[in-house]
C-alpha cells in the first residue's frame, strides 16, 4: 500500500509540473500558430511577468488583483511594443533569424526585469492556498499541495478560455486563418500587424499565469526563466502547431520524469530530470517526426 | 556543330502499371508508356492529370503502391532520389529548385558532383587532384554556360535573378549532370514568347548536340506539337493517348478531355 | 582609388577560382598575419592574453565550426556547449592517460573524439529539420553535461569534479599550466586557428561545401541531383564537431587550465557561439571571426566604460550588459541579418568605386 501511495504522489506531483510545462508550451504553440516564430523569450516572459507582479506588490503595495491587473497591462504593452520595435522589421526573414531575434529578446527582458525589480530571490504571495490538502490527505491518504490542485484547475480554465476564444470569437478565427496562410489572411484584410500584438498579448497573460503558479510554488528568481527549456520537448512530443498536443504533452514530460527521477535517476547517480525530457522527447521524434497531433507533411516538389 | 542525325532507338525507360495514391486519392493509375532513346517526348494533360506525380515516380521521389520502372533494363518500383540521379535522371522542376544561396556557377557546379571524386584528404588541401579536378569540371560548366548564353549572371545569387533566368540556369545544373534521361517539369512555364522560343531552341539543341532523351511536361500546345516526337496524353490519372503529335491531335477521348464533351 | 580590381585580368580558371582573387584582399590578409604572427607576440602581456586573444581565439574557432554546420549545412545546432564539453574532457583524458603524449596530437584526437559523439547526435537529423532538430541538440547539451558531471571517470575521481591541466611543452616551450608564457599560448592557439581557417576555408570552396550548402539551400533538390543527405549531414556534423571539439580542448589546456563542467560548458556558451556565427555571418570563415571577435570585446569595453568610466556596481552593470547584449542582437538581426561578414562586403564595394561613386 505505502508503495502505491508513494506512486500516486509521485504521479501527481508529476502531473503538477506538467501542467506548469503545458503552459509554457501553450505561450509557445499560441505564438507559432500565429506568426511562425519559435518564441524562446516565452520562459523568460513567465519570469518577466512573475517579477513586474511581485515588484508592483512590494514596491508600489498594490494588492494582488490590482497588481495582476497592472500586469496584464504591462503584458500587453510589451507585445505591442515588441511588435512595433521588433517584429515589424522583420516580416521577411527566415525563421531562424526571428529565433535568434527571440534569443535577443529574452537577454533584454532579462537584463530589464533584473534591472527594474533587482535579481534576489522574491516570495510570491497572492493569497492562493498553501500547505497539503487535508482533503486528500483525509480520503485518500495521498499527500497533495494545495497549490497543486488550484494549478490544475487554472490550467484546465485557462485551456477552456482559450478554446473559446478561438473558435468563437471573430478574433479568434482571424488568428486561425492567419495560421493557416499568411497571404490568404493578408488578402481578406486581416491586419497581421494587430493580430500579431493579440497573439504576443495572450502568451503574454498565459506567461503571467505561468509565473505566478511556478512563483508561489518556489519563489520568483531566474531559474524560473529555465522551465521554458523544459517547455522544449514538450513541444517536440505534441507538436509545434497543436493546443492539445501542449497539454498533453507537458503531462507525459512531467509524469515521465519524475517517473525517471523515481526509479531510473537513483541507478544513475540522480539529476537525470536536466535531460532525460529530451531524450524522451528525441525517441519519440525519431518514430512520430510530427508530433503526437501534428499533421503529416506531404513533401511536393 | 556537328549536326547529329537523329535517331530514335529502343526503349530507355518503360512504365508499367504505375498506380499511386495519397490516402483517399489516386493521383495515378495504372500507367504504362515508354521512353524511347534520344526522343523528346511531351507529357500533357489538364491540371491536376498526374503529370508531375509520374516524373515524381521515375526519379524515385514518390514511391508507387503498384507497377514497375525499368530503365536501361533494370526494373524496380521504389528507390531514393539520389540513386536515380547516380543512374543518369536529371531533372528540373515546375516551381524551379535551385539552391537559392549560391551563385548561378556554384549551382551548375552542384550537378558535377556526382562526378567529381577527389577524396576528403585532398579536399582538406584544396590541392592535387581535388584541385585538378575542380579546374577540369569548371571548363564543362562553362561550357555549359556559354551554351546557355548566361556568361553574364555566373556570379549572381540564383535568387536574385528573375524567373526566365533561374529556369535556365535549373537547365544548366540538369545538364551539367550530363544525363541520359532528363525530366523538365513544364519548362516553360509563366515566360513570354520570346523566352519561350530561346527555351525550345535550347531543348532541341541539347537533344540533337548532346543526344540526350527528354520527358517533359508543357502546357502550351504550340510548343508541344512543334518539338515533341511523340507525346503522353493524361488525365484524372489515366492515360488517354500515346503518340505522334498527329495522332494526338485527332484522338477524340483527347478532344473530349480538353475542351469538354456536352452534357445532354 | 586604394581598393580596385581595374587592370587585374584572370587568364585561367587557378586564378579565378584563388580565395582571394584581388590583389588588395591579398596585401590586406598578408598583414594582419605578419601583425599577428610576429609583432602581437612581442607585446602582449598576461592580461590581453588571457582576457582577449586566448578567448577570441578559441571561440573563433568554435564559431567556424557551427558555421560549417549552421551557416553552410543548414543544420541548426544548441549543443555547442556540450561538444565543447566533449573535447576538453578527451583533452584531460588524453594527457592524463597517456603523459607523455604530444599536445598536438592530444587536440586533435579530442576533437576525433567530438566528431564522433556528433555523428552520434546528429543521426536524429535525418528524420527531423529545423527547430524540431534545433530541440532535439539541446538533448545532447543536457545529456552531455550531466554526463561529465555524473560520472567520476571523466574527472579522475576528484573531489571538486574540477579538471586540471598538468604543464605540457612543445618543442621545448611550456604551453600549459600557470607557468607558461602568454606568447606561446597564444602562439601557439594561433596556429591551430589559422591552419583551421584555412582547411575550413578549402572544404567549403569545394564539392563538399557545395553538396552541404545544396542541403541548407534545398534539400529535396539537392537529393535529386544525387546528393545522399545522410551522408552530407552527417559529414557536417562529424566536421563542425571536429572543430568544436579542438575549440573545447584548447579553451580547456591552453587558455583556463581548469574548467568545472556545468560552469565552463552550459547551455549559455552554445548561446554565446550561435550569436556569434549570427552577428558575424551564416555562411562565411571570415564572419566567424568577426562574429567572435565582436562578442569577446564588446562586454569587456562596455563593462570598462560602465564600471570603470561611469562608476556604475558591477551587478548592475552585469544587468545592463545583459540588455545591451540582447539590444545588439536584435538590432543587428533587423538591420544586417547577413552579419559582419556582409557588412564588410558592402564596404569592400563602396571602396571599390570611391571616390568616384558612379
Amino acid at each position: 500500500m505505502g508503495d502505491f501511495t508513494f506512486f500516486l504522489e509521485t504521479t501527481i506531483s508529476g502531473l503538477m509540473t506538467g501542467v506548469m510545462y503545458s503552459l509554457v508550451a501553450l505561450g509557445f504553440v499560441l505564438i507559432f500558430k500565429a506568426s511562425g516564430i519559435f518564441n524562446f523569450a516565452q520562459g523568460v516572459m513567465c519570469l518577466f511577468a512573475a517579477l513586474t507582479l511581485v515588484g508592483l506588490m512590494e514596491k508600489f503595495g498594490l494588492p494582488a488583483w490590482l497588481a495582476i491587473i497592472a500586469t496584464i497591462g504591462v503584458m500587453i504593452v510589451l507585445a505591442w511594443l515588441i511588435e512595433r520595435f521588433v517584429l515589424q522589421y522583420m516580416v521577411s526573414q527566415s525563421p531562424i533569424i526571428l529565433f535568434m531575434a527571440t534569443i535577443g529578446l529574452a537577454y533584454v527582458l532579462e537584463g530589464v526585469g533584473d534591472l527594474m525589480w533587482g535579481s534576489d530571490v522574491k516570495l510570491l504571495d497572492i493569497g492562493l492556498p498553501q500547505g497539503a490538502s487535508d482533503w486528500m490527505l483525509d480520503n485518500f491518504n495521498i499527500y497533495v499541495e494545495k497549490l497543486e490542485l488550484v494549478a490544475g484547475v487554472v490550467a484546465a480554465a485557462m485551456v477552456a478560455v482559450l478554446a473559446v476564444f478561438f473558435q468563437k470569437t471573430r478574433i479568434g478565427r482571424a488568428l486561425r486563418a492567419v495560421a493557416d496562410d499568411h497571404q490568404a489572411a493578408l488578402s481578406v484584410g486581416i491586419s497581421l500587424r494587430t493580430i500579431w500584438v493579440i497573439v504576443w498579448s495572450v502568451a503574454g497573460i498565459v506567461a503571467l499565469v505561468t509565473g505566478i503558479m511556478w512563483g508561489s510554488k518556489s519563489g520568483v528568481q531566474f531559474s524560473l526563466s529555465l522551465i521554458a527549456l523544459k517547455a522544449l520537448p514538450v513541444l517536440i512530443l505534441g507538436g509545434f502547431t497543436s493546443i492539445p498536443g501542449a497539454i498533453v504533452g507537458g503531462l507525459i514530460i512531467g509524469v515521465g520524469e519524475k517517473w525517471a527521477e523515481i526509479y531510473v535517476g537513483s541507478l544513475v547517480g540522480g539529476a537525470i530530470e536536466n535531460w532525460f525530457a529530451y531524450v524522451l522527447a528525441l525517441m519519440f521524434l525519431l518514430v512520430r517526426p510530427q508530433g503526437l497531433f501534428g499533421e503529416k507533411i506531404i513533401e511536393r516538389v | 556543330m556537328t549536326e547529329h542525325s537523329k535517331k530514335i532507338g529502343d526503349p530507355l525507360l518503360k512504365v508499367d502499371n504505375i498506380s499511386l495514391g495519397f490516402g483517399g486519392v489516386q493521383a495515378l493509375s495504372n500507367i504504362s508508356f515508354e521512353i524511347r532513346e534520344h526522343e523528346i517526348l511531351a507529357i500533357i494533360g489538364p491540371n491536376g492529370a498526374g503529370k508531375t506525380s509520374m516524373l515524381n515516380v521515375i526519379n524515385g521521389f514518390y514511391h508507387p503502391q503498384q507497377g514497375t520502372i525499368t530503365f536501361r533494363g533494370e526494373v524496380r518500383r521504389a528507390m531514393r532520389p539520389y540513386i536515380a540521379a547516380r543512374q543518369g535522371i536529371a531533372r528540373t522542376f515546375q516551381n524551379v529548385a535551385l539552391f537559392k544561396g549560391m551563385s548561378t556557377l556554384d549551382n551548375i557546379m552542384t550537378g558535377r558532383n556526382l562526378r567529381m571524386q577527389s577524396n576528403f584528404f585532398w579536399q582538406i588541401l584544396h590541392y592535387g587532384p581535388a584541385r585538378r579536378e575542380e579546374i577540369e569540371h569548371r571548363r564543362r560548366v562553362e561550357e555549359i554556360i556559354d551554351f546557355l548564353e548566361i556568361q553574364a549572371i555566373r556570379r549572381v545569387p540564383v535568387g536574385k535573378l528573375p524567373y526566365g533566368l533561374q529556369k535556365r540556369v535549373e537547365l544548366a545544373r540538369a545538364l551539367a549532370m550530363e544525363p541520359e534521361l532528363l525530366l523538365l517539369d513544364e519548362p516553360m512555364a509563366g515566360m513570354n514568347v520570346e523566352e519561350k522560343e530561346d527555351m525550345s531552341r535550347f531543348i532541341l539543341d541539347v537533344n540533337e548536340q548532346f543526344g540526350t532523351t527528354i520527358a517533359l511536361i508543357e502546357h502550351d500546345m504550340g510548343v508541344v506539337m512543334d518539338i515533341s516526337d511523340r507525346v503522353v496524353v493524361l488525365d484524372y490519372g489515366r492515360k488517354l493517348a500515346d503518340g505522334t503529335p498527329d495522332e494526338v491531335r485527332g484522338n477524340q477521348g483527347v478532344i473530349d478531355a480538353y475542351l469538354g464533351v456536352p452534357h445532354e | 582609388m586604394l581598393y580596385r580590381e581595374a587592370g587585374q585580368f584572370k587568364t585561367s580558371y587557378e586564378a579565378d577560382q584563388a580565395v582571394f582573387p584581388i590583389r588588395q584582399d591579398r596585401w590586406v590578409i598578408a598583414v594582419v598575419l605578419i601583425v599577428a604572427l610576429a609583432a602581437v607576440p612581442l607585446v602582449i602581456e598576461d592580461y590581453w592574453t588571457n582576457a582577449v586573444m586566448l578567448p577570441f581565439l578559441v571561440y573563433a574557432l568554435a564559431a567556424l565550426g557551427l558555421n560549417i554546420l549552421v551557416g553552410y549545412c543548414g543544420q541548426i545546432s544548441l549543443g555547442t556547449g556540450g561538444f565543447m564539453a566533449v573535447g576538453a574532457f578527451a583533452a584531460f583524458k588524453l594527457t592524463t592517460m597517456f603523459p607523455g603524449m604530444n599536445l598536438i596530437a592530444v587536440l586533435l584526437l579530442s576533437g576525433l573524439v567530438t566528431a564522433g559523439v556528433g555523428v552520434v547526435f546528429g543521426l536524429p537529423s535525418l528524420r527531423i529539420k529545423g527547430f524540431y532538430l534545433a530541440v532535439a541538440t539541446l538533448a545532447a547539451q543536457f545529456f552531455l553535461v550531466w554526463l561529465f558531471n555524473k560520472v567520476e571517470w571523466f574527472y579522475n575521481y576528484n573531489a571538486t569534479g574540477q579538471i586540471t591541466m598538468p604543464p605540457r611543452e612543445i618543442f621545448g616551450f611550456l604551453v600549459t599550466g600557470p607557468a607558461a608564457k602568454p606568447a606561446v599560448k597564444y602562439l601557439f592557439a594561433l596556429s591551430f586557428v589559422i591552419v583551421f581557417a584555412v582547411v575550413a576555408k578549402n572544404l567549403v570552396r569545394g564539392r563538399i561545401g557545395r553538396m552541404w550548402m545544396s542541403i541548407r539551400d534545398m534539400d529535396i533538390a539537392a537529393e535529386l541531383i544525387g546528393v545522399r543527405p545522410l551522408h552530407s549531414k552527417l559529414s557536417a556534423f562529424a566536421v563542425s564537431s571536429f572543430y568544436i571539439g579542438v575549440a573545447g580542448g584548447l579553451l580547456f589546456t591552453v587558455w583556463l587550465g581548469a574548467a568545472e563542467v556545468t560552469e565552463a560548458f552550459g547551455i549559455d556558451k552554445s548561446f554565446l557561439v550561435l550569436f556569434m556565427v549570427i552577428i558575424g555571418g551564416l555562411g562565411s570563415v571570415l564572419g566567424s571571426f568577426l562574429g567572435a571577435g565582436f562578442l569577446v570585446l564588446m562586454p569587456i569595453l562596455l563593462k570598462n566604460f560602465m564600471v570603470g568610466g561611469l562608476g556604475i556596481s558591477p551587478v548592475v552593470a552585469k544587468h545592463v550588459e545583459i540588455t545591451t547584449m540582447g539590444v545588439l542582437i536584435i538590432l543587428f538581426l533587423i538591420v544586417e541579418p547577413h552579419g559582419l561578414a556582409r557588412l564588410w562586403q558592402i564596404t569592400k564595394e563602396k571602396l571599390r568605386l570611391w571616390p568616384f561613386p558612379y
